[in-house]
């Protein structure tokens, strides 16, 4: 080996570096006490691309310690390309050890859902985030969202609302839903459907959102009040779907549809596979599941 | 200047996994004001710099934030012994200092004298470490607020008999404020600006 | 029965296994070597290092090669690798009025001490492709005059001697540069910051910025002041030295756009300048550099601010192409959570128009 081929192989553990990891951590602890707030960090380039969950990644691996069982889903699955990429990094980088089940895990990265089951408290959950700021798509300018959220000019993001309410009837946003966190920041809960915002509310586990790209880190500790913004004669609700898990007869969860043919056959199966899984395992069935145990034969 | 071998001791034995563990400490703190939890690590720092503070500088403090130290703990070889390990830079001016520590028994200064953020970024405020002599057995306060479950009961000794009223002042600032982590031996607390605190019964 | 697609992990290893071989293409072909890269596809191990903002040809040879010429995988990869290194410290400003020219010229003089260096240009060549280098004929060397030892005067020091272009002195407040790849930018921006921005921003997005303020989307009557490009020496100050030692040397581009401006109140009318500075040979970064650079300045000068080469925050926000395309090719992840949200949305509202379709029929038909 030469020398760039000795230096190269060598990285610290979790990959981050000691002085990015403090800078970090400075940030996750001035989010948590302004919750909501999202606290400008100095992201670095990860080896995974930006919009991939870079954010999620470097919050992960300032927080994780070799006590923890780290968790990735991504729509909701562990299996998911990208949650099993993030998963091997950690494993490579961090040498943690892993699991499925959100019952087991201390530490939970995320992108696009909260798990059905409920977290409890010593439980993390690390959400990657896109787009930071809830009102980037009022008014594209961050020195001007800067001052809105400075001075709780919130005006805007109701208006908005109400366009939709007046145009078709509803409120045309079904993701990345905004909140209001302990009734002061409006954020933006990351892309999971609206479904998952009343799980944000007065959870027992702390919930921090990483945003790499555009080098953002906020929080809403446990225990905190998060209220998806509404009006009062339009309440603000969420998607309900009419059947149950087709594999574990599931109701009241979040369901990926899956086509199955090209003549309009459809299912409707849990998002959250952990989840659908532990039911199967227990002898739940759905219309068009098998007993777990036989499914095995 | 010659360094004490005092100043030279006592960092973590581990630094990444003593930071992390006290890291985790201290986000179990803040994220749940109120409950006492211990720095991990092996820090020794040198006196009368405690073992918790001691873990704190060695987990968050670095070039990029200037520390105050208070007049007991601003001598040489804690001066040094921070110095040394964190690399952050001992400043006199307590309004630029991200982190200040102040030794058990030393009255809290004012607390305007320290950066409560703007309201661009309430986040660039002063983190207190400040030492007591116990965070348990002390005269009893409500505390609310988020990471707190209805409420909860502290009970810190060596506290001001005027803190309440200088807390209520800073939580009337939110966003912008000071948030504190209450150190005892190996011990800490935390005390974000977003917590309430109420003499008890009040 | 339906059984869910599993084996997220073997798709992957099998992926990177065929990415692998794909790279390295057909075996009887000899692999390229890190030197050949270095040594004759020069221009874009440039590129790497510039948009990387990482001086090391080796790496950037390499970080090319692993991205199979892919230019912006290769930036990509030699940053991801630039973050884990350790920082010593900071050099000194560089003087690029010592640099050891190998390519000097200047639109503005036709002619001036230090001469036209014209250096190996792509300028004047004609673009035909040249069969010889189909196969591997020898080259003549180059031909080298006695290197000049004496610094080549910029051009922009002349008009400084006539006072006709902004002085750019150094702040007087002693404020140390900022370091972007170190910090989260704040808009809006200093100067500095800005600089460096662009320095590691994406060569063509800047290109076609530049080029869109030439043709009036914020025209800055520029006139190519000087272009060179040379070594320069790195130097640290070592503070338990006190004095500044020198690490080697690098090869710069460096440009000065000198600029038309009327004068305002506070100035009196004078040439204003754009700057570009980029590691290695990149001539056409380093002008489409200054030419954003001076019209990110509008401001400063009191211009309305009309185009988007002048929108600091429209510009830096979007000049970095590692983020950009990490953003753009994220669309190619799993997004079926959220659009199961929008295809119940589109399906209720769908259903309460044709609702509302079917009334209007029926009273059409009750009104015949």
């Amino acid at each position: 080996m030469n020398t760039h081929e000795t230096e190269l192989a060598t990285y610290n553990f979790a990959y981050l570096d000691e002085q990015t990891k403090r800078m970090i951590r400075r940030a996750i602890l001035k989010a948590i006490a302004i919750p909501g707030y999202q606290v400008p960090f100095a992201s670095r380039e990860m080896p995974m691309p930006y919009g991939w969950g870079t954010g999620g990644v470097q919050v992960t691996a300032a927080v994780i310690g070799p006590e923890d069982t780290l968790k990735v889903i991504d729509q909701g699955a562990d299996d998911t390309t990208n949650a099993v990429s993030i998963r091997a990094f950690f494993q490579k980088v961090a040498n943690v050890a892993v699991t499925t089940k959100t019952r087991e895990a201390t530490v939970i990265q995320t992108r696009h859902r909260i798990p059905e089951e409920q977290l409890t408290e010593g439980q993390v959950l690390v959400y990657q985030v896109p787009i930071p700021e809830p009102l980037r798509f009022l008014e594209p300018r961050e020195t001007e969202t800067r001052k809105m959220h400075a001075l709780e000019e919130y005006g805007l993001m109701h208006v908005k609302l109400y366009e939709d309410i007046a145009r078709n009837g509803h409120i045309a946003t079904t993701y990345a839903y905004p909140v209001k966190v302990e009734g002061r920041y409006v954020m933006d809960p990351s892309p999971i459907p609206k479904f998952d915002n009343p799980k944000m509310h007065m959870s027992e586990a702390l919930q921090l959102f990483g945003a790499g790209r555009e080098k953002r880190i906020y929080a809403i500790p446990p225990h905190t009040k998060v209220v998806s913004l509404d009006f009062e004669d339009h309440p603000f609700e969420v998607q309900k779907f009419a059947k149950p898990c087709a594999l574990c007869g599931a109701h009241g969860v979040y369901l990926d549809e899956v086509i199955l043919d090209d003549k309009g056959g459809r299912m409707f199966v849990c998002s959250d596979t952990d989840f659908c899984e532990e039911r199967r395992e227990a002898g739940h069935v759905g219309e068009l599941g098998v007993a777990n145990k036989e499914a095995a034969e | 200047m010659l360094l004490h071998t005092e100043a030279l001791e006592g960092g973590f034995a581990s630094p990444v996994l003593g930071a992390q563990a006290t890291f985790r400490a201290l986000l179990d703190a803040m994220a749940r004001p109120g409950t006492i939890r211990t720095a991990g690590g092996d820090a020794a720092p040198p006196h009368p710099l405690s073992i918790a503070q001691g873990a704190v500088a060695l987990t968050l403090t670095d070039h990029d934030t200037p520390v105050w130290l208070s007049p007991a703990l601003a001598h040489e070889t804690v001066k040094g012994w921070v110095g040394f390990h964190t690399g952050a830079e001992i400043v006199a001016s307590s309004a630029h200092a991200r982190f200040v520590f102040l030794a058990a028994g030393e009255a809290i200064p004012d607390l305007h004298g320290f950066a409560p953020g703007s309201q661009d970024y309430p986040d660039r405020s002063a983190t207190l470490v400040i030492e007591l002599p116990a965070l348990s057995g002390g005269p009893e306060f409500v505390a609310r607020g988020p990471g707190i479950k209805d409420s909860t009961k502290i009970a810190l000794q060596g506290l001001p008999a005027d803190f309440l009223r200088r807390w209520a002042a800073n939580r009337a600032f939110f966003p912008l404020g000071l948030d504190i982590v209450f150190t005892a031996g190996s011990d800490l607390m935390a005390l974000p600006r977003s917590t309430d605190l109420q003499a008890l019964g009040g | 029965m339906y059984v869910a697609v599993k084996g997220g992990e073997a798709a992957i290893s099998n992926a990177h296994r065929l990415l692998a071989d794909r790279r390295r293409g057909d075996r009887s072909l000899p692999a390229l070597s890190i030197d050949q890269i270095v040594a004759q596809l020069a221009l874009g191990v440039d590129r790497i290092m510039a948009e990387a903002s990482l001086y090391d040809r080796t790496l950037a040879a390499l970080a090319m090669r692993q991205a199979r010429g892919d230019m912006i995988e290769a930036i990509f990869i030699l940053r991801a690798y630039r973050t884990t290194l350790p920082r010593f410290g900071y050099s000194r400003a560089v003087d690029t009025g010592a640099m050891l020219v190998e390519r000097r010229i200047s639109a503005t003089y036709k002619d001036l001490p230090g001469g036209q260096l014209l250096g190996p240009t792509f300028d004047y060549t004609h673009r035909l492709l040249d069969p010889s280098l189909l196969g591997d004929h020898e080259v003549a060397e180059g031909i080298q005059r006695e290197p000049d030892t004496e610094p080549v005067m910029r051009v922009s020091d002349i008009l400084a001697g006539e006072s006709l272009i902004e002085m750019e002195e150094p702040d007087e407040t002693d404020t140390v540069p900022g370091d972007i790849t170190r910090e989260p930018l704040e808009f809006p921006l200093g100067r500095d910051e800005r600089l460096q921005a662009l320095a590691r921003g994406d060569e063509g997005f800047l290109l076609a910025l530049a080029y869109s303020t030439q043709r009036g989307y914020a025209r800055t009557h520029p006139f190519a002041g000087e272009i060179r490009i040379g070594q320069v020496e790195v130097e640290i100050d070592i503070p338990e030295l006190g004095f500044a030692v020198s690490l080697g040397r690098v090869q710069v581009t460096e440009c000065q756009m000198v600029n038309q401006f009327k004068g305002s109140a506070k100035q009196p009318p004078q040439f204003t300048r754009g700057y570009g500075l980029v590691f290695g040979q990149s001539e056409r970064k380093a002008m489409a550099m200054s030419l954003v650079d001076r019209a990110l300045r509008a401001s400063e000068f009191g211009e309305d601010i009309i185009a988007p080469a002048q929108d600091e925050e429209f510009v830096i926000s979007h000049s970095d192409n590692v983020q950009a395309t990490g953003f753009v090719e994220h669309l190619k992840l799993p997004h079926y959570v959220d659009f199961q949200a929008e295809l119940d949305l589109v399906r209720r509202m769908r259903r309460e128009y044709d609702a509302a379709q079917e009334i209007v029929e029926e009273m059409k038909e009750a009104a015949e």
